[in-house]
């Protein structure tokens, strides 16, 4: 059973009536590390409560403690002023609190009712086990037309963009009657118009009563949807804002402990040469739409879009992943062939994938594996590994990038986010690229692995090297941007060129433009 | 490298049982019976894991052992080919087929369990055909060659039989002798060469190898190319060891005794993990289980189900510990 613990310091006066949900002193304890200290904190009923810090903060051990995961060693978990134990997930739902995690969890090739029901199905027979169809998808229709999704639950949910995917997680979770609903970034793999639509879907279920926590390292989003806003740091409760004073830099003083007035101010300079120059390239997917540009070297050069726009698409294709049909590209003003990744690593290009789990990272090897791998050719004799080069090199990249973690033999499955991507940042600096693509360089990462991560392509960008990003995060592309190129379905749709250009609202101008 | 410790751990364990319950099991004649099966099974397994390493499956080496085994015995015996020339041959018809599987999968995308399914009875057949099912002897010669299949060093070293006992009794048998050679060969290009490592990169993340400028395909083509080699080079030593090839039972099931002796030896089915000395411990835990069942008098039909038996209960044993040292590591 929970212990009782004094009332803690940070919780807020508490508002009239009895609120949902009440988070009291909990406090949870992993052998070496305190993850939540004494942390308080009430849910309204029909409120959006926007949860935010740094990875590690113990914003995921918090959640899992509302969602029966882990027990808390102390303090008190209230549920419409009656003190619960949650100990199984089963628990969790059982007391209405589901949850939307940021892994989509669906079943891809079964249809979207099928997907909600699923374990859940409403049965003909209770006997044998069949299934009642006509009620499965009567069902869904009507929980579809609750959320106001205009599609028909026989669709499979393969066929469904992803945004329309995150739906079916809340169709499922709306479907078990949830009070609560805990959203883990939503919004990290959807489009700006899909994150719209969810922000009416959120607004409606708000309109219901139903009481959502919101997880997001997008801070912009935050300040549209969120209602308060509980900043945690380093276990504790660090911040705790009402509505009016939701703002960015409200947000992100407590978040990392200071201010942020550089934070994306990237001080370098671009050089009038020309570093890559891209002439009609025919990108797979879009074979019809002849792309061309130019990256001049030391620029950082974002290209803006929709997702699905072509930008990954793009990358891969400058990067070999995926063979350009057509087209040139000159690199130094020489012209290069790329067929393969190993083409373009000789030549000088590297990319930072969007999804560093599958095309990044080895997770389940050493993190000195990691950062050596793509660099072995630099690092043998005769084809053998020179393991001392390897260490050294290893050694300086931990080093040079402030890499977190024990020693270099940690596997990279047990770094944070913003450590992970340093790897992957890592394994390219060693071998001294000129162009550096990078697909969502920050995604999923926290504030001041951000902001490492931002210094690094400064540090690159003042040696010379070229920095292509692809970025679906408005502040960050208006941020770090020398110049910003739009892309939607597959075209070059516009391009910002100074700073007074490059702006929101031009930008998302351009990406929907043609549509 | 603890994990190869567990299971050298098991083998001692079998050993020991063994012993206790049959001393006969420590004879020296015993003994370097379960060296030589233990070579020439290993020779298959070493090759087996590379293909496994990359998340693929080799099915065929127990048919490539029939074929190229006829293939041999048909060359030297019946066609009277000189036995360099032969040698060459064999080893280039294996290299042809890891060769044709490698692009196979990685080209037309097929997936390593189908292609080598077929394999497996493509050369099954082929190898039936050519000696009309008839079993083919080596007869009284090759005596040079046979060596490499039942020779022992250091014995050999002293001519006609004049070796003291000591030696005599304690000679390695060639077999094994070449497949310690073979595994330090295959340990070095695992561990120390950039190829190596590659293969390992790609077996725990196709996708990461890519797009870490690794030619994934080259490295696929390059491990069915040693798996295929290895069977080859082993159906010519079994051929020599047996003196004479039966085309429809030469190195039939083999590909199981193979992927066991992996499995055993602690290389993941899911690829990327791995190691050489583990995989010839794992062979010898077979062979030595495979010898046990004869001296102790257990009923051979119950052969197969003892070793699946205590497979199933080692690999499970391992995962449990596995995970066991997991969930401890990561509440610490």
């Amino acid at each position: 059973m929970l212990k009782q613990s004094s009332p803690a310091a940070g919780s807020v006066a508490a508002s009239q009536g009895t609120p949902l949900l009440e988070v009291k002193g909990v406090t949870k304890r992993f052998p070496g590390v305190t993850a939540l200290c004494d942390v308080s904190f009430r849910l309204e009923r029909g409120e959006v409560l926007a949860v935010i810090g740094e990875n590690g903060a113990g914003k995921s051990t918090l959640m899992k403690i509302l969602g029966g995961v882990h027990a808390p060693d102390a303090g008190e978990i209230v549920l419409d002023g009656e003190p619960v134990a949650i100990d199984t997930v089963q628990a969790a739902t059982a007391l209405g609190i589901a949850f939307v995690h940021q892994e989509l969890n669906n079943s891809d090739n079964l249809d979207i009712a099928s997907n909600i029901f699923l374990g859940r199905e409403p049965l003909a027979n209770a006997a044998l086990g069949f299934i009642d169809r006509r009620k499965l998808y009567r069902d869904a229709d009507a929980i579809l037309a609750r959320i106001g999704m205009d599609c028909p639950s026989r669709t499979l949910v393969r066929d469904l963009a992803i945004g329309s995917q995150q739906m079916v997680e809340i169709a499922k979770a709306i479907s078990i009657d949830a009070r609560i609903l805990i959203m883990d970034e939503p919004t990290s793999s959807i489009s700006q118009h899909e994150t719209a639509q969810l922000f009416k879907v959120i607004r409606e279920m708000q309109a219901r009563g139903i009481s959502i926590i919101y997880i997001s390292h997008r801070l912009g989003e935050i300040e549209a949807i969120a209602d308060r806003v509980l900043v945690l740091r380093d276990g504790v409760v660090s911040g705790h804002l009402e509505r009016h004073e939701i703002e960015y830099n409200a947000m992100i003083k407590p978040m990392i402990g200071r201010d942020l007035e550089s934070f994306y101010h990237l001080e370098h300079t671009v050089s009038r040469e020309p570093m890559l120059e891209v002439r009609d390239l025919l990108v797979p997917g879009h074979p019809t739409l002849p792309l061309s540009f130019t990256l001049y070297a030391g620029e950082i050069l974002v290209f803006a879009g929709l997702v699905g726009a072509g930008r990954t698409e793009l990358l891969h294709a400058l990067f070999g992943v995926d063979q350009p049909l057509g087209g040139q590209i000159l690199l130094g003003g020489q012209p290069v062939t790329i067929r393969d990744p190993e083409d373009a690593i000789r030549a000088g290009i590297a990319l930072v994938p969007e999804d560093r789990k599958l095309n990044g990272l080895f997770l389940e090897k050493a993190i000195e594996f990691n950062l050596t791998i793509a660099g072995l050719k630099q690092h043998q004799r005769m084809r053998l590994i020179q393991f001392g080069q390897c260490a050294a090199i290893t050694s300086e990249m931990v080093k040079t990038l402030n890499i977190r973690s024990q020693d270099s033999q940690q596997l990279a499955q047990t770094l944070s986010g913003g450590n992970q991507q340093k790897v992957v940042l890592g394994k390219w600096l060693s071998l001294h690229p000129k162009v550096l693509l990078m697909d969502e360089p920050t995604r999923g990462i926290d504030v001041a692995a951000k902001m490492e991560i931002y210094r690094l392509m400064e540090a690159l960008a003042k040696t010379g090297v070229s920095i292509l990003v692809a970025s679906s995060e408005m502040l960050e592309v208006v941020g770090i941007a020398d110049r910003v190129i739009v892309m939607c379905e597959g075209r070059i749709s516009g391009e910002c060129r100074t700073k007074d250009e490059i702006n929101e609202e031009s930008i998302v101008q351009l990406s929907t433009r043609g549509n | 490298m603890k994990r190869v410790l567990g299971i050298a751990a098991l083998l001692l364990a079998i050993m020991a049982i063994s012993a206790i319950l049959q001393p006969v099991f420590l004879d020296p004649y015993n003994l370097k019976n379960i060296l030589r099966w233990t070579g020439l099974f290993g020779i298959l397994s070493l090759g087996e894991t590379f293909v496994i390493m990359t998340g693929g499956i080799d099915l065929s080496v127990g048919s490539v052992v029939g074929f190229v085994g006829v293939l041999t015995v048909y060359a030297l015996k019946v066609q009277g080919l000189s036995i360099p020339l032969v040698m060459v041959l064999a080893i280039l018809v294996s290299v042809l087929i890891g060769y044709l599987h490698g692009v196979l999968i990685t080209k037309i995308r097929l997936q390593p369990f189908i292609v080598t399914l077929c394999g497996l009875f493509i050369y099954r057949g082929l190898a039936r055909f050519m000696l009309n099912d008839n079993t083919q002897t080596y007869g009284n010669g090759f005596t040079g060659l046979k060596f490499l299949a039942s020779g022992r060093v250091p014995a050999a070293f002293w001519p006609n039989h004049s070796a003291p006992q000591v030696i005599a009794d304690w000679s390695l048998p060639m077999p094994f002798v070449i497949m310690i050679i073979l595994g330090i060969g295959l340990a070095v290009f695992l561990n120390r060469t950039i190829y190596g490592r590659y293969i390992l990169a790609l077996g725990k993340n196709e996708s990461a190898a890519r797009f870490s400028g690794i030619n994934t395909d080259r490295m696929t083509v390059i491990a069915y190319i040693i798996s295929a080699v290895c069977a080859g080079f082993a159906a010519i030593l079994f051929s020599l060891d047996l003196n004479t090839v039966q085309p429809s039972a030469a190195g039939n099931m083999y590909e199981l005794y193979a992927i066991a002796g992996c499995v055993v030896g602690g290389v993941s089915l899911k690829g990327g993990e791995g190691s050489i000395l583990g995989v010839i411990i794992g062979v010898a835990i077979v062979r030595v289980l495979y010898n046990a069942i004869n001296i102790l008098g257990i009923a051979t039909q119950l052969e197969f189900a003892v070793i699946g038996f205590v497979i199933l209960i080692g690999v499970a044993a391992d995962e449990l510990i596995r995970r066991f040292a997991r969930n401890r590591v990561k509440r610490a």
